[in-house]
């Protein structure tokens, strides 16, 4: 053997490869300065008037504040991307902090966490910023504005800034670009406007794009009556809306489209982790043990609401007799660990840290059901392209659900997974073009190898 | 029963893992100087560029070898005893085996220039080139890449990453024209000048120059030009790592000479993968595979074969593909450089040049087809090329065989208008 591979044994395991030295990077163009420092009149103006400084709580003021940071954060990001060529850009993503779990990451992730706590529990500390956007809130909803308006306002603002991110990352992929025009269409106008826009209108607050079991109050019987009982009929519809988007539509979509219909062309939290979570995608974890426990607690929630809503429904149907206070703290408790911590805490605050699908792989009830649908009913999967894998792993780390996808490809298979929302960028990703995001023909053929559903169910069931 | 398996690249796991299939009782060792686990080779520069850890590059958990009884030596062999029927190894026991797979994979060509042991010059392979390269890296400003194969292309967009200036030396008058036909290779050329490379067509490496502390300072070319530079790339191709089976007794060419179920000389010695040459009788060269693909599926024949099966290799219809920066490219079947008699080329390029494709036939018969920028697809494309298909047939199908994603501009319709015009 060579003399000199032998003296240049080393672990890889333990050394692992950190960042290796780079040449000075090019200085910031004159254009991406000025988006900075636009940006950074924004959140100036934002911090000056929150603590009370005019013209906070006009237009002017409103206007003054987040023209700038849309403007400066989005141009910023087209010009960054514009000076590249059209392609898959993953230069350094593990050796930045911000997205490898670095200071600036763990830093990011607190901030988040934060503002979900504040948001929840103590809306006092976000008066300042919720003062800003009133005149907003007053002409869409007719009424002043509260952290929940304030929320969904911000929320709004990051999918759209994020998603002209998106635009420009994906230039060359005309799916992204659909995909990510449709969650912001969704966003803006189903989670946002209207909802809003149905306040002014002394209607319910209702949004279009939520169906039970993700929004589980829409089949709630207190929702329900209350609806019924709304003058002029539009509670009726709604009623009638979320029925049949729950009964109908979900299998009926998801039969022909897969999970994605919803996950990431239509959903909010699909939206926000589609856009501003894009950056943190690659934290996942990809680990079976991961795979196991998001089976374990996705479907724990699930038969969690499913129970909640039939004991509020007994309850109701005799009158508080049977289950009145057992079903009551079921809701109440679900409201507070899974509508508040999990969803929003962990689900947005840990991005940086445990990826942009906390929520959607591990929590979400609405996912679970689309997910049994999915795997056992529907025609979507994904193809491999016969055996042009090199098992490189692209597709695997950029999974934002966790999804080895590398263990199917580079053994030729399909990847029919519960959990895949078809984002598409596993296929984007890789550089050998062996994976393709289809709505087959039939249903049949999508058990390619080993992974039929039930073999695969027993099996888990195995490692219990 | 006993088995050893030098090389934990796709080749050795391939064969480890068809033997334990067949074999659920036997012993199996697999020895690795490199990594203490498999991993993707081509996922290299990914590690480099920062977008994956090394770990994502692993394409099985850990838990794998141990799930499968699969046992991993991290150490060199030094020697094959083969008549003894055991492993010398560096700085450790030796292994005994009744019977042996060598998989020790390739080697980076060193043709020989001048200055080539400087520091600062290197190859790319293995993790430890990989290493070097993070040395090799501090201080630098500038790089040459000699020899426009695939992995020269792969080293130039990882230095590129890093700010480094690359100057990359192509022999041919186009990159890799060896292997493409000059108008997909031209292409490329546009991609890599398009990413600011400084790219030299017709030109070679003279000699490299050195300073006196041993360290590269530049390169001269065959123009008598000189290239100022902290690190060369030397990547004009690999050959057989050969070296151990050769030291040891075993009959090498090119590479270690085996049959076609991956025999070698040496009784209850195998080998296969990158390494292996297999003797091809009558017409045609011996067969030399050096693809992830190939050695996966010599692999799992050569398992086969040592697990007592009857399993004879076959290399079926050739494919691969490749990414050149962000111009992806496919091919299969036989699509050479420059047609032979018998052969028609029929070609179409989108004005934007950043999509193409090749059809060729052979007597009328569709025998390879290559696609830059498009996604086509590999169970269709092989069929076509299997079955005899005619040219008519594969135009009337041509949209079966696209694999890109949804939503993608589908230019078939063009394709399929200008190939008639060009066989009319
Ligand atoms: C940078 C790069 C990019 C590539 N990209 C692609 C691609 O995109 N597509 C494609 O199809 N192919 C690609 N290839 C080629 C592909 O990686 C090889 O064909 C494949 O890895 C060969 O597998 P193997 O198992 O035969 O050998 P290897 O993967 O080389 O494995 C051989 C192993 O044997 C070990 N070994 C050797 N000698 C000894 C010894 N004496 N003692 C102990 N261990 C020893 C080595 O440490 C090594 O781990 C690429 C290669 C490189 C270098
Ligand atoms: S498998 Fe692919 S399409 Fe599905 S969620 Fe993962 S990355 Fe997205
Ligand atoms: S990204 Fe493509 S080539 Fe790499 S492991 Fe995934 S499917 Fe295979």
């Amino acid at each position: 053997m060579e003399q000199k591979i032998i003296d240049y044994d080393f672990n890889e395991e333990t050394l692992g490869f950190e960042e290796p030295e780079k040449a000075p990077d090019k200085p910031l163009g004159t254009g991406e300065k000025l988006s900075l420092a636009v940006l950074g009149f924004g959140i100036l103006m934002f911090a000056l008037q929150s603590m009370g400084m005019p013209p906070g709580g006009t237009w002017a003021g409103f206007l003054l504040v987040f023209l700038p940071v849309f403007f400066g954060t989005a141009f910023y990001f087209h010009l960054n991307f514009k000076g590249t060529v059209p392609g898959i850009k993953h230069d350094n993503i593990y050796f930045r902090g911000l997205t490898n779990k670095g200071v600036l990451g763990w830093l990011v992730g607190i901030v988040f966490t934060g503002f979900y706590i504040a948001l929840y529990w103590f809306p006092e500390y976000l008066a300042g910023g919720i003062k800003i956007v009133n005149p907003l809130s007053l002409a869409l909803s007719g009424s002043p504005a509260n952290n929940w308006f304030f929320y969904g306002f911000l929320y709004t603002l990051a999918v759209f800034i994020f998603g002209v991110r998106m635009f420009m990352k994906y230039r060359h992929n005309r799916y992204q670009k659909i995909r990510t025009a449709s969650v912001m269409f969704f966003q803006l106008g189903f989670a946002f406007l209207i909802p809003n826009l149905l306040m002014l209108f002394n209607q319910p607050e209702f949004y279009l794009s939520y169906f039970w079991p993700l929004k589980p109050e829409y089949l709630f019987p207190g929702t329900l009556s209350y609806f019924v009982n709304h003058p002029g009929g539009l509670g009726m519809f709604l009623i009638f809306w979320g029925a049949v988007m729950t009964f109908i539509a979900t299998p009926l979509l998801t039969y022909y489209f897969g999970k994605r219909w919803y996950c990431s062309w239509v959903c909010g939290c699909g939206g926000l982790a589609e856009t501003m979570g894009d950056p943190f995608r690659h934290l996942s974890d990809k680990s079976k043990k991961a795979w196991r426990t998001e089976r374990w607690l996705v479907h724990s929630v699930l038969v969690f609401i499913v129970v909640t809503t039939v004991l509020l429904w007994v309850n109701s149907a005799t009158s508080g007799a049977v289950f009145g206070e057992a079903s009551m703290s079921l809701k109440k408790w679900y409201g507070f660990y899974i509508g508040a911590i999990f969803s929003g805490v962990i689900g947005v605050g840990f991005y940086p840290i445990m990826g942009s699908r906390v929520w959607c792989r591990f929590g979400c009830p609405m996912a679970a059901v689309l997910g049994i649908f999915q795997r056992y009913l529907s025609r979507f999967r994904i193809t491999t392209n016969g055996d042009q894998c090199m098992s490189c792993g692209n597709c695997s780390t950029y999974c934002e659900m966790g999804i080895d996808v590398r263990a199917y490809a580079q053994k030729g298979e399909n990847i029919v997974r519960a959990s895949c929302v078809g984002c598409g960028v596993c296929a984007a990703v890789c550089p050998r073009g062996v994976l393709k995001l289809e709505n087959g023909g039939t249903f049949k053929d999508r058990f390619s190898g080993s992974d039929k559903p039930l073999g695969a169910l027993i099996d888990s069931l195995k490692h219990v | 029963m006993r088995v050893a398996i030098i090389g934990n690249g796709v080749t050795g796991v391939a064969a480890a893992l068809s033997i334990r299939r067949l074999q659920p009782d036997w012993e199996i060792v697999m020895i690795s100087g490199e990594s203490s686990f498999h991993y993707s080779r081509p996922a290299l520069m990914y590690v480099f560029m920062g977008h994956m850890s090394y770990k994502d590059t692993k394409p099985y958990e850990d838990s794998l070898w141990r799930k499968n009884r699969i046992d991993l030596v991290r150490g060199w062999v030094t020697e094959i005893d083969a008549a003894g029927k055991k492993l010398i190894m560096h700085e450790k026991d030796p292994v005994s085996f009744d019977k042996l797979l060598v998989a020790t994979g390739s080697k980076s060509n060193k043709f020989g220039w001048p200055g080539q042991d400087l520091g600062g010059v290197q190859g790319l392979y293995s993790l430890m080139d990989l290493r070097l390269l993070y040395e090799n890296v501090k201080g630098a400003r500038s790089a040459v890449i000699v020899g426009g194969g695939l992995i020269g292309i792969e080293l130039a967009e990882m230095l590129h990453s890093r700010n480094i200036h690359v100057t990359f030396l192509v022999r041919e008058e186009s990159y890799w024209t060896n292997v493409l036909p000059i108008e997909e290779s031209q292409m490329i050329n546009r991609v890599i000048l398009e990413q600011g490379i400084d790219l030299r067509l017709l030109t070679e490496l003279k000699e490299i120059v050195g300073d006196d502390s041993g360290r590269v300072r530049g390169v001269v070319t065959n123009e008598e030009e000189f290239i100022e530079c902290q690190v060369v790339g030397l990547t004009a191709g690999v050959s057989p790592n050969v070296a151990l089976a050769k030291a040891s007794g075993i009959k090498t060419g090119r590479g270690i000479l085996v049959d076609w179920s991956f025999r070698t000389d040496t009784p209850d010695v195998f080998a296969a993968g990158d390494c292996a040459e297999i003797i091809t009788e009558g017409e045609g060269r011996n067969l030399i595979q050096q693809v992830w693909y190939t050695g996966k599926n010599q692999g799992k024949v050569a398992g086969e074969v040592i697990a007592g099966r009857h399993s004879v290799y076959d290399p079926g219809i050739w494919y691969n593909s490749a990414k050149f920066f962000d111009l992806e490219y496919q091919t299969y079947g036989t699509v050479r450089n420059v047609p032979v008699e018998g052969e028609d080329n029929f070609y179409w390029e989108h004005p934007d040049h950043g999509r193409s494709i090749r059809i060729v036939t052979k007597d009328g018969v569709v025998c390879g087809i290559n696609v830059m920028g498009l996604r086509y697809s590999h169970r269709v494309c092989e069929s076509w090329v299997a079955e005899k298909r005619s040219l008519d047939y594969v135009l009337d199908h041509l949209g079966d065989a696209n694999f890109d994603p949804e939503f993608y501009e589908k230019c078939e319709a063009e394709i399929i208008k200008e190939i008639r015009k060009q066989a009319a």
